[in-house]
């Protein structure tokens, strides 16, 4: 985003500016030593961040008793890969079901948000309505509020689906950030639209919507991590264990403990593996929505 | 709508609202076409249970969610008593005053190094960025079987041993109170890339003119530069991640009850709204202290509003 107001920068530097710029840039020793101790910090840190992952993987391919050996060890004597299979074959860890639940959750989720907060946002933004204001500010008061237990339970939504997902739907705070988006869209691509005959609905489908892709897609990313992560909510509403989410199965196991420690973080692995995918391919997506969407929201 | 390709060439700068007019239902019905839907799942979703709660706080209310047997302010007078619910918000305000400071400048001081460097800085960006991947329930269950395990093959304890320190049971102590490193600590992990990526994006957002105005004037420190230049041009940023992690911290749940559990030494309010509310079914108190909670969060709210400027169209 900043990327070009620096390189226009760069390309017409006054005479004064050049010199200063020169000057900062020459390599005395003392940058060179500032950068090392850079680079030392960074690195010290990058290997404090990655040890958890470490961690997880290295216990999900040992043998219990490796893990609770008293001299710990960087790496385990051998790969136990026949864990995978003991994970999946359990029939006292239902992992599999915990996976399918928060698969069907987390899009469900997301594609409700999708729709019904980017629309709600584009109305907000757009649409000269009377009380558009007044809405929008019912709307923002809710911001903080979360969803409640007792109209799940009055619906009869406990241990379902809709009961987990539609409640979160509603979130005042995807609508705001779409409502900021869409009052910094480029009105003259809308009035294009209307000037061939399309309504508010039309030039929101055909023209807006395809012109929004990043940021769709950076909403998308960032729901779907926090449905997918969700923990209190579905740990409410989805009280028996066939609804249970991945991550209420992982809670239960380890508060009750009762699978072994390798099968717990082999299975804590599988469940960050769809998350570790989306970050390594949409991850442009995600570092500029939260960029953008974290400051302005 | 019988004159558009008369009109179009005046129609681009026409305001929609003009345009609109004469559509078939006109401004209105598109508005509720576009809000409505919301709108009703708000109403039902968040709105009705408020009011609920609300009713259903002056009540007694074991093991029903049916308002009736009322009992005034007695919930409210109850709980403001010292006792389990105070404990809570004072596990609150030490946690917030641990987490708040310590995430704001470790991920402030991640993105100045992130920003002085050129080679593998997206490299090392998404190393810090990765643990946002993560859940707090996983976090947790590495931060309790692994890392701070009490026994001895806990990687802290072993850490520990080579000095000759003994075992410390870390969740279980009071004296210290080693949790709270355990906590803080998780948190820290999971959180600091995210604000990081924020500082990152205000850093960036600084004109690189302001730094040259600077060296010209004499700036020569990093130190000088940092403290009359960096940090006042991230003051928007600085405020926004202040009272996120503030928000955050107030709704602290997994991770205090996954290492936690119902600890009669650290529970932060969601921890104890839910053993009141779903463990003890008591949703008299239950609601009484959601509502006490959610008065502070809207004068929190209302507070951002104020200072960011919410709602204003930029």
């Amino acid at each position: 985003m900043s990327a070009p107001t620096s390189a226009l920068a760069e390309q017409q530097p006054g005479v004064q500016e050049a010199e200063v710029r020169r000057r900062r840039r020459r390599v005395t020793p003392g940058n060179v030593v500032v950068a090392v101790l850079r680079y030392i910090a960074l690195v010290i840190s990058a290997v404090l961040f990655l040890l958890p992952f470490y961690l997880i993987v290295r216990n999900a391919i040992s043998l219990d008793t490796d893990i609770t050996a008293p001299g710990w060890t960087l790496f385990p004597k051998k790969i136990h890969w026949e864990n995978v299979p003991e994970l999946f074959t359990d029939p006292s860890v239902n992992i599999l079901q915990g996976l399918l639940n928060s698969a069907i959750i987390a899009v469900l989720q997301t594609v409700g948000i999708l729709l019904l907060c980017s629309m709600a946002g584009y109305g907000l933004a757009r649409i000269p309505y009377r009380w558009a204001t007044p809405i929008f500010y019912a709307i923002l008061v809710t911001l903080m509020i979360p969803p409640s237990f007792i109209i799940v339970s009055q619906l009869r939504w406990v241990d379902t689906y809709q009961g987990i997902i539609v409640p979160v739907i509603f979130s005042g705070f995807t609508t705001f950030l779409f409502r900021q988006y869409f009052l910094n869209f480029p009105r003259s691509l809308e009035e294009a639209a209307r000037v061939d005959g399309l309504g508010y609905f039309g030039a929101y489908w055909r023209v807006v919507v395809p012109n929004s892709g990043a940021f769709f897609a950076a909403i998308a990313v960032i729901t779907f991590i926090a449905s997918w992560n969700a923990f209190l909510w579905p740990l409410l509403i989805g009280q028996d264990s066939s609804m249970w989410t991945v991550q209420v199965a992982l809670s239960t196991f380890l508060t009750a403990q009762t699978i072994n420690l390798h099968e717990l973080f082999l299975a804590a692995a599988v469940s960050i593996l769809p998350l570790v995918l989306v970050f390594v391919f949409l991850q442009r997506y995600l570092v500029q929505g939260v960029a953008e969407t974290g400051i302005k929201g | 709508m019988s004159a558009p390709t008369l009109m179009a060439p005046a129609a681009d700068t026409t305001p929609p609202a003009r345009q609109a007019r004469g559509r078939i239902g006109g401004v209105t019905a598109a508005f509720w076409l576009f809000v409505g839907p919301f709108l009703v799942g708000l109403v039902i979703f968040v709105y009705l249970p408020i009011v609920w709660s609300v009713v259903l706080s002056f009540s007694r209310a074991q093991n029903t969610v049916t308002p009736g047997d009322w009992v005034g302010l007695q919930n409210y007078i109850d709980l403001l008593q010292p006792g389990p619910f105070l404990d809570s918000l004072i596990t609150f305000t030490i946690f917030a005053a641990l987490i708040v400071p310590l995430t704001f400048v470790l991920s402030l001081g991640l993105a100045l190094l992130l920003n002085g460097i050129r080679v593998m800085r997206a490299f090392f960006r998404s190393v810090y960025f990765l643990p946002t991947a993560c859940s707090y329930v996983v976090a947790s269950l590495v931060w309790k079987l692994s890392i701070f395990n009490g026994v001895r093959f806990g990687l802290a304890n072993t850490f520990l041993s080579w000095f000759g320190v003994d075992n410390i049971a870390w969740l279980a102590t009071t004296s210290p109170p080693w949790y709270w490193l355990v906590i803080v600590t998780v948190r820290l992990w999971l959180q600091i890339g995210f604000y990081m990526i924020l500082f990152l994006a205000g850093l960036q957002r600084i004109s690189p003119e302001l730094y040259e105005a600077a060296a010209v004037d004499g700036a020569r420190h990093a130190w000088q530069t940092f403290r009359y230049i960096t940090f006042p041009q991230l003051r928007a940023t600085s405020v926004a991640v202040l009272l996120l992690l503030l928000i955050n911290a107030y709704q602290a749940f997994d991770e205090f009850f996954n290492l936690l559990g119902n600890s009669s030494f650290a529970r932060p309010p969601l921890v104890y709204l839910y053993y009141t509310a779903q463990f003890n079914q008591d949703f008299g108190h239950g609601t009484a202290g959601a509502v006490i909670l959610a008065l502070l969060i809207m004068v929190v709210t209302l507070a951002q509003g104020r200072i960011l400027g919410f709602g204003k169209a930029e």
